[in-house]
């Protein structure tokens, strides 16, 4: 039998049906996979292997009798924000150590109710905050990828790394993922895989735990650009439980691949050329653009003034809102707690050692710029700005542009401990340059493998649309998937 | 603006983490690299532009008030560290 792991969600999803495997079969082959190599990428951080095996099992019924769901068998993996009921929930913190949710996820309720199957839950950036899910208690996630001829580590990308590794890896079908400045995006681009920031407001952000609530959204991350298809369509809902769930139909992505787009306006923002930028990314993004051409669309030249503003502003209220959710971690309700010889002392002996660096730095920004005096002058500036950056789009969309295409990072992955992104923080947060802005304005943003580096590294193409635009991006990104072809890593681990 | 040692550590009392000495040295330093970066943001003219309140535009949802969940003690302490009949544990408050 051929490795069933090997599989895309659509085409796993056919012969599930045409009963030349169970559902079961799929999934012993995904648990023997991540048995197998998850000691190497250390992208799960719990396996539930029973649990997965029992929803195989009752998948396998409804397949006998003809009554399957949209993802009827198909074993996914989870990232470890979503809470799932009985199940380690721990947003990758030692704050949230041994938390077992009592609920189960709007977003992972629906997914189970289509009849997908829970693998387990994985590594992540702690608390969704880094670019390299280096920041998680449970350690690093290592790239399937590696470098022509090199044996050197590399970051999977942040925060949803552990959902990119397994996906392009082998040791899911598709995973679940959050974008709150591009943690979706940059990831898929660092592994070939596709991954898409669906509009906020699409996907119910009830039972996720929260980061920046004004700017978290949940989407997937998949082999294909139909298998992000089929999942975003079972994740999206409209959920009473989220009161910025946008009630709208949610329309049947999958049907939008394959359409032409002869015609259609795409948007080239001269602001996203930035100094520095590596030739590389620049030929690559050409490419794109080429391709696009060829397919008929129209390429217009567009301005987004306010581009550079984009990091800069999240700087300030992603940390604000963070510092704010994550005042509910006081070691009273749940989680670690370390005593003290008060009350007080017992809050911030907990807060020190149940979060990591890059957490307490984000929180004691976010501290700073809401504290008294400070208010106007970064907050109230940040969300000004923010206003601006949102113009700078709908100006283009109200010129006609249906889609804006971009590059989804500055660079290929980079090694694990890379000195200089953890000399300097900035750094580390110019991963997201590129995706960053799409968050800000609440607007769909999906990443799609386009090449390959000199050094055999994924690299992505982002493609923007106008809110809840996602047919669009389905529709486009399949054309670059077609002209650019899929990514694959040579198996090492 | 920049921040000092003593700002840090008034920060950090604000965001109820213990820092040691070490460590409030150490974050004065990170926190006045991303300070200096969103400087930036003081170029932009913002005169007449309103602060954004959310990215697209929708009224609140109001549901009816009306109880649509209880009964779940058990579940909502089943996580605490430190519990005693229904109730969380915590070191004591009032002398």
């Amino acid at each position: 039998m051929t490795d069933l792991t090997r599989l895309t969600i659509a085409e796993a999803r056919t012969k599930l049906r045409d009963k030349e495997f169970t559902a079961t079969e799929l999934t012993d082959a995904y648990l023997a996979a991540i048995d197998a190599a998850n000691p190497s990428l250390n992208a799960y951080v719990a396996v539930t292997h029973d649990k997965a095996r029992a929803m195989a099992k009752t998948s396998d019924a409804k397949l006998t009798k003809g009554e399957a769901g949209a993802l009827e068998g198909i074993p996914l993996g989870i990232k470890d924000l979503f809470a799932t009921e009985g199940v380690h929930t721990q947003a990758a913190s030692h704050i949230l150590d041994g938390f077992k949710p009592r609920y189960e996820s709007t977003v992972t309720a629906n997914l189970w109710a289509d009849g997908a199957v829970m693998l387990g839950k994985l590594n992540m950036d702690e608390f969704a905050m880094g670019s390299s899910n280096e920041t998680s208690y449970y350690g690093p996630v290592v790239n399937p990828w590696r470098a022509n001829g090199s044996n050197k580590q590399l970051v999977p990308g942040g925060s949803s790394g552990g959902s990119a590794a397994a996906v392009s890896g082998f040791l899911c079908a598709g995973a679940t993922a959050t974008d709150t400045g591009g943690s979706i995006r940059q990831p898929a681009a660092f592994t070939g895989t596709v991954g898409i920031k669906p509009t906020y407001g699409r996907c119910s952000r009830w039972g996720t735990v929260a980061f920046a609530s004004s700017l978290d959204q949940a989407g997937p991350i998949a082999r294909d650009v139909r298998d992000a298809a089929i999942l975003l369509k079972s994740m999206a809902s409209v959920d009473a439980k989220d009161t910025t769930s946008v009630d709208r139909p949610i329309p049947d992505y999958e049907a939008a691949i394959g359409r032409p787009i002869k015609g259609m306006k795409v948007g080239i923002p001269k602001e996203y050329r930035m100094d520095g930028m590596p030739e590389e990314i620049e030929a690559l993004w050409q490419k794109g653009i080429a391709w696009l051409k060829e397919a008929g669309a129209e390429i217009v030249d567009i301005s987004l003034p306010h581009t550079k503003y984009a990091l800069p502003a999240y700087y300030i209220v992603a940390p604000a809102e963070a510092s704010s959710n994550l005042a509910r971690y006081d070691g009273v309700r749940y989680g670690l707690r370390v005593p003290g010889k008060d009350i007080v002392e017992m809050y911030e002996n907990t807060r020190a050692a149940g979060f990591g660096r890059e957490v307490k730095r984000r929180i004691m920004i976010g501290t700073y710029v809401l504290s008294a005096g400070y208010y106007d002058a970064y907050y109230l500036q940040a969300q000004k700005v923010r206003t601006l950056i949102k113009k700078d789009f709908e100006d283009a969309f109200h010129a006609g542009v249906d889609v804006i295409l971009t590059p989804a990072t500055p660079s290929a992955a980079f090694g694990i401990a890379d000195q200089d992104m953890n000399a300097d923080p900035v750094k580390m947060y110019l991963n997201d340059i590129f995706t960053v802005t799409v968050n800000m304005a609440g607007l769909p943003g999906i990443a799609v493998p386009a090449g390959l580096d000199a050094s055999g590294l994924p690299l992505g193409l982002q493609l923007i649309g106008r809110p809840f635009d996602e047919e669009t991006l389905f529709q486009t990104a399949h054309v670059i998937e077609q002209a650019a072809g899929r990514f694959q890593p040579q198996k090492w681990w | 603006m920049s921040v000092d040692v003593q700002t840090v550590k008034r920060v950090a009392r604000l965001a109820r983490i213990a820092v040691s000495e070490d460590d409030a040295q150490r974050m004065t330093g990170e926190l006045n690299a991303i300070l200096g970066f969103v400087e930036q943001l003081n170029e932009v003219n913002v005169l007449g532009v309103e602060p954004m309140t959310s990215v697209t535009p929708m009224a609140m949802k109001k549901r009816q008030d009306v109880v649509t969940d209880g009964n779940k003690a058990a579940d909502i302490v089943a996580n605490a560290p430190a519990t005693e009949e229904g109730f969380f544990l915590v070191p004591k408050v009032v002398e």
